[in-house]
């Protein structure tokens, strides 16, 4: 079963892609990045596999379902779409749990608190304290600079276009890596900005 | 020192407090902080249902005004985001608290809505293959 969990500022952000996708899985909204904290998401989109007991069977993985970027991130959909067919047809593609566990992304004291600096500055937001709520997301982005789901994830809530200048200066750094990088087989092309 | 409403974030959820302000320090009445996070100031230190944390320098923690946000936190070694201007403040989870739990590969549940505002759960697919997928509009 697919969840798909939008990481957006408001359900109005993610309806246009849900409505034309009109999917019949959960098709959920996260404006509070609860999954964020909870699976240490740093980057969109981050994939999961969860296993009928409920376990974490492949950590956090950067994957994508189509190729509409692939010229800029390097990595295929087609090699990671049959990973999916041979877990849900087959049971193949999980993995033991040492290796799930040497290959989790953990959150650090540093990003733990970004991740309450950024819950603030939200919240300001919302209140209507633009000025306040703009220095936390940048106490929040320096604290974890290697996690967009902070850094790009509060551009639109700023007033910055996520696909605009501002993006292809933070997308110099390089974009945040999970372990699993080094384990899927999708990588076709080095990066290309 | 100023008496004030304060609004302190706690997993998820917005607790309005009445706070004492001085400087950068915003102390809390116990329990007024109990009814928002659940630990209680006793004898024995901060306590929790069955667990307590002893607290090394009460004097710090605590006066008559009431509890030291920023000593509450390092206490209970959890996060804090504060921002006293604006009356405010959120309280994160530990990293290690977090790092056990993913680590455990147990898969943490969540309940979130849909866009018809229906709330759905993680747990309740148990029994089925999952693939949790997180993307944004960004």
């Amino acid at each position: 079963m697919p969840i798909t969990v939008a990481l957006d500022r408001s359900a109005e952000d993610a309806r246009p892609w849900i409505e034309a996708a009109r999917p019949t899985h959960p098709s959920l909204i996260d404006t509070e990045h609860v999954l964020a904290e909870l699976y240490h998401v740093v980057n969109v989109p981050t994939i999961i596999w969860i296993d009928e007991a409920g376990r974490i069977v492949r950590p956090n993985d950067n994957q994508f379902g189509t190729d509409t970027f692939t010229a800029f991130h390097g990595k295929a959909s087609g090699p990671y779409l049959e990973l999916i067919r041979a877990w849900v047809n087959e049971g193949q593609g999980a993995l033991p749990a040492d290796e799930v566990r040497r290959h989790q992304l953990l959150p650090s004291a540093e990003t733990q608190l970004a991740r309450a600096e950024w819950v603030l500055a939200w919240r300001l937001h919302q209140r209507g304290r633009a000025g306040a709520a703009q220095r936390h997301f940048a106490r929040a982005a320096e604290l974890a600079p290697k996690d967009w789901t902070i850094r790009r994830g509060s551009m639109p809530i700023v007033g910055q276009n996520p696909f605009g200048p501002e993006f292809f200066e933070l997308a110099k750094e390089g974009a945040p890596a999970y372990p699993m990088d080094d384990v899927t087989p999708t990588r076709v092309a080095p990066r290309a900005l | 020192m100023t008496t004030t409403s304060f609004e302190l974030i706690e997993g998820g959820s917005f607790h309005a407090v009445d706070a004492t302000v001085g400087g950068e320090r915003v102390r809390i009445a116990p329990a007024a902080l109990e009814r928002a996070t659940g630990w209680a100031l006793k004898p024995e230190g901060l306590c929790r249902e069955a667990v307590c944390v002893p607290v090394r320098d009460r004097a710090a923690l605590a006066n008559a005004a009431g509890v030291d946000l920023a000593a509450f936190a390092a206490a209970l070694g959890r996060p804090l985001a504060l921002d006293v201007p604006e009356r405010a403040a959120a309280l994160g989870t530990p990293a290690e608290e977090r790092s056990a739990a993913l680590a455990s590969l147990e898969a943490p549940d969540f309940a979130l809505p849909d866009l018809a505002g229906r709330v759905h759960t993680l747990a309740e697919h148990r029994g089925k293959k999952a693939l949790l997928i997180a993307y944004a509009s960004w």
